[in-house]
C-alpha cells in the first residue's frame, strides 16, 4: 500500500469487519423493498421476454407442445414398466404417479420462475452480467427473470395432469389434513428446488462452466424424486434428505398421505417440515448469491 | 467547481491463478488500477484513454458500482458506488459500446418503455426526455423497428438514448463511436455536444478515437498500467508525447523527396510522399507553401492514434 492515510486505505482481503458493515447496511426495511423491488423488476423483465416470444407465435407453440411431449415421454416409460410388473418397489402405479406428479410440478414451477439462473456463467463469461449491475433492480431478479420462458408451462402441464391421475387412483382417506399436504407439498417443493437453482447458479460465480454441476442436481434430482425411496440403496436416501434436502419435495410428506413408512426410521413429524426446509434452503440460497456476487464485484471474473 | 467524481489513490488488485504444472496453480497479483487520483467537476467533459488493459474499464466498474475497489476512496455526487450500487443506478447512465441493453426481438420503444418503469421516471419526463432523444438522435422513424434490424450506428444512438431518459448526473460512454460510419459518428457527437452544454450532463468517455476526443473533450486523461500519466489539455498531450500528424500527398509525377521547412519527408513510393509534422500545430500553412512549390494532385491527412502518442509519451521520459 503506498498511501499512508489511515482514511484512504482500507486492507486489500476485505476484512470481515467490512463484511458486517455490508450486512448492517441492510435493515430490515430496506430488505423488505429489495423484495418488492425485486419481484416488480422480475414482472417486468418476465413481461418483456413473454412478448419477445410472441413475436415468433409458431416457435412458441411448437416448443411448448414439444417439452409436453418430450416430458411426457417420461412417464410413459414407467407406464411401460408396469405392463410387466404390478409394483415397483413395492408401490402401485397411481402411487408412483402420486410421487412422480408432485416431483414433476414442483420442479416445472422452480424451473419457470428461476431455472435461468443456470445461464448465469454465460452472462459472467461473455461481460453481459455488468448491464445488469448498472440497472436499479436486484440482480437476482433480474438474472432470474433473464429469457422466462411461458415454453416450461409445458412441463408443468404434464406434471399435474400425472399428479392428477394418481391423486384419482390412490386408496387414500382425503381428510383436511391429507387435503392440506397437497398444495403445502408442491408449494415447499417449488421452493426447494428453487433454491437448489440459485444456489447452483451462484456457483457459477466462481465456476462459470458449473452448470452441468447444477443439472445433474436439478434435472437429476427431479428424475429420481419420480421413483419411490425403496428403489435405491440406503446411502443415497440418506444423502438427499440430509445433504441436499430434496426428499422434503415429495418423498417424506406424499409418503405421509399414502401411510407408507419411509425407509430411514424418522419420526413422524418429519413429513411435516418441508415449509420449514424450504424457507431454510432459500435462506441459505440467497446467502450463497450474495457471498457470489461480492466475490463477482472483488475479482469481476 | 463542485468535485462531483472523486477519486483518492484508488486500487483495483486482481488475484490472477496461473496453471503451472499439472495440478499446481500458481497466484500471482496484477495491479489494474494502482493508487489513481483524480477529481471531475459537475459538468466537465473527460476523455479517458490509454491503451488496452491500462485499467479503463475497471476504472469505469468501479465508478458504477459493478466492481469493489481494493483500496482508496471513490465517491460519485457523494455516494460510495460499491456500497450503494442501486441508489447510484438511478444518478448514472452508462452505454457500454459493444453490448447493448436494448432488447433484441421488440421494437426499440419497448426497451423506452421498460426504463420507463424500472427507474421509475415520471410520465411528463419521460415523455419530454424520449421526444428530445427522439428529435436529436433522429430514432423517430426506428422506435417501430426490432432492434434486431436496426445497424451498429442506429443501434448506438438507440442506446445512448436508453441511458438518458431517467436525466442521470454523469453518462459514461465506452466507446461509443466504434464500429460505426462517419454519419453516424457526427450524429453521435453532435448529440453529446448538446447534452453536456444544455443540460450540464458530466461526460466521461473512453475511446481509441483521438477525433472523438479532439471534438467534444477539453480535458483528457491518459491512463497506463492502472497510473495517471496524463491530465490536461489534448493539444498538451500532443506536445508531451512530442507526435506527429502525416500529411499524405499525391503529386502529379514521381519527384525526388519534398524538401519544405514546417515538415520532414519520411516515406516516398512513386509519386505519393508522407510528410510528418508536429501535432500541435496547423496544417494550413504547410498545405498552401506545398501547393505554391509542388504539383500537388490530392491530400489527406492522418492524425496520431493513441497508442502511438503514449508510446512516444514513454520514449519522452525514459530519454529525459
Amino acid at each position: 500500500m503506498p498511501s499512508p492515510e489511515p482514511l484512504a486505505v482500507e486492507p486489500a482481503g476485505r476484512s470481515t469487519a467490512t463484511r458486517s458493515v455490508e450486512l448492517d447496511a441492510f435493515p430490515t426495511r430496506t430488505r423488505l423493498s429489495t423484495l418488492t423491488d425485486g419481484l416488480r423488476a422480475y414482472g417486468m423483465i418476465a413481461a418483456m421476454w413473454i412478448r419477445s416470444t410472441m413475436t415468433y407465435r409458431a416457435s412458441f407453440v411448437m416448443t411448448t407442445v414439444t417439452s409436453f411431449v418430450v416430458t411426457a415421454f417420461d412417464f410413459i416409460a414407467i407406464l411401460l414398466m408396469f405392463t410387466h410388473v404390478d409394483a415397483l418397489g413395492g408401490y402401485q402405479l397411481g402411487e408412483i404417479a402420486f410421487l412422480y406428479g408432485a416431483a414433476a410440478t414442483s420442479f416445472g414451477l422452480a424451473d419457470l420462475l428461476v431455472g435461468s439462473t443456470e445461464r448465469l456463467g454465460r452472462r459472467v463469461r461473455d461481460g453481459t452480467l455488468d448491464t445488469l449491475l448498472v440497472r436499479p433492480a436486484p440482480v437476482l431478479a433480474q438474472v432470474a427473470a433473464d429469457r422466462f420462458a411461458l415454453r416450461r408451462l409445458g412441463r408443468i402441464t404434464q406434471g399435474l395432469l400425472v399428479l392428477g391421475y394418481g391423486l384419482g387412483t390412490v386408496h387414500v382417506e382425503w381428510t383436511l389434513l391429507n387435503l392440506l399436504m397437497v398444495p403445502m407439498m408442491l408449494v415447499s417443493g417449488a421452493l426447494i428446488f428453487a433454491a437448489v437453482f440459485v444456489a447452483g447458479g451462484s456457483f457459477q460465480f466462481w465456476a462459470q462452466d458449473a452448470a452441468e454441476v447444477q443439472n445433474a442436481i436439478t434435472y437429476g434430482g427431479n428424475t429420481l424424486l419420480q421413483y419411490p425411496p425403496t428403489v435405491f440403496a440406503k446411502d443415497l436416501v440418506r444423502g438427499v434428505t440430509f445433504v441436499v434436502p430434496l426428499a422434503f419435495v415429495n418423498w417424506l410428506p406424499a409418503l405421509a398421505v399414502l401411510d407408507r413408512p419411509y425407509p430411514l426410521d424418522l419420526p413422524h413429524w418429519f413429513a411435516y417440515l418441508p415449509p420449514v426446509v424450504a424457507v431454510l434452503c432459500c435462506w441459505l440460497a440467497l446467502l450463497a448469491w450474495r457471498a457470489g456476487l461480492r466475490s463477482y464485484r472483488s475479482t469481476g471474473s | 467547481m463542485e468535485a462531483f467524481i472523486e477519486l483518492d489513490g484508488v486500487e483495483k488488485v486482481f488475484d490472477v491463478r496461473r496453471r503451472a504444472g499439472l495440478l499446481r496453480r500458481e497466484k500471482s497479483q496484477v495491479r489494474a488500477v494502482d493508487g489513481l487520483s483524480f477529481t471531475v467537476a459537475r459538468g466537465e467533459m473527460v476523455g479517458y484513454i490509454g491503451p488496452n488493459g491500462a485499467g479503463k474499464s475497471t476504472t469505469i466498474k468501479m465508478l458504477t458500482g459493478i466492481l469493489t475497489p481494493s483500496g482508496g476512496r471513490l465517491r460519485v455526487a457523494g455516494i460510495d458506488p460499491a456500497r450503494e450500487r442501486t441508489r447510484l443506478a438511478r444518478r448514472i447512465g452508462v452505454v457500454f459500446g459493444q453490448r447493448t441493453t436494448l432488447w433484441w426481438d421488440l421494437p426499440l420503444k419497448d426497451s423506452y418503455r421498460l426504463m420507463h418503469r424500472m427507474y421509475r421516471i415520471p410520465d411528463q419526463r419521460f415523455r419530454e426526455n424520449l421526444e428530445r432523444c427522439v428529435e436529436l438522435l433522429d430514432l423517430g422513424e426506428l422506435l417501430e423497428v426490432p432492434v434486431r434490424q436496426l445497424s451498429l450506428g442506429q443501434r448506438m444512438r438507440g442506446d445512448i438514448a436508453a441511458a438518458l431518459l431517467h436525466d442521470p448526473e454523469v453518462l459514461y460512454l465506452d466507446e461509443p463511436t466504434i464500429g460505426l460510419d462517419v454519419i453516424s459518428k457526427a450524429k453521435v457527437r453532435d448529440f453529446l455536444r448538446d447534452l453536456n452544454a444544455d443540460r450540464g450532463t458530466t461526460v466521461l468517455l473512453t475511446t481509441h478515437d483521438l477525433t472523438d476526443i479532439e471534438q467534444l473533450c477539453r480535458r483528457v486523461m491518459v491512463i497506463d498500467h492502472g497510473r495517471l500519466m496524463y491530465d490536461g489539455a489534448l493539444a498538451g498531450l500532443h506536445e508531451v508525447g512530442e507526435s506527429e500528424r502525416t500529411l499524405i500527398v499525391d503529386l502529379e509525377r514521381e519527384l525526388p523527396p519534398v524538401v519544405i521547412d514546417l515538415a520532414r519527408t519520411v516515406r516516398v513510393e512513386g509519386p505519393r510522399q508522407w510528410l510528418a509534422f508536429p501535432a500541435s500545430q496547423s496544417a494550413a500553412p504547410l498545405v498552401s507553401a506545398l501547393a505554391a512549390r509542388y504539383p500537388v494532385m490530392d491530400l489527406s491527412l492522418r492524425e496520431p492514434d493513441i497508442e502511438a502518442v503514449i508510446a512516444k509519451m514513454y520514449a519522452g521520459r525514459s530519454g529525459q
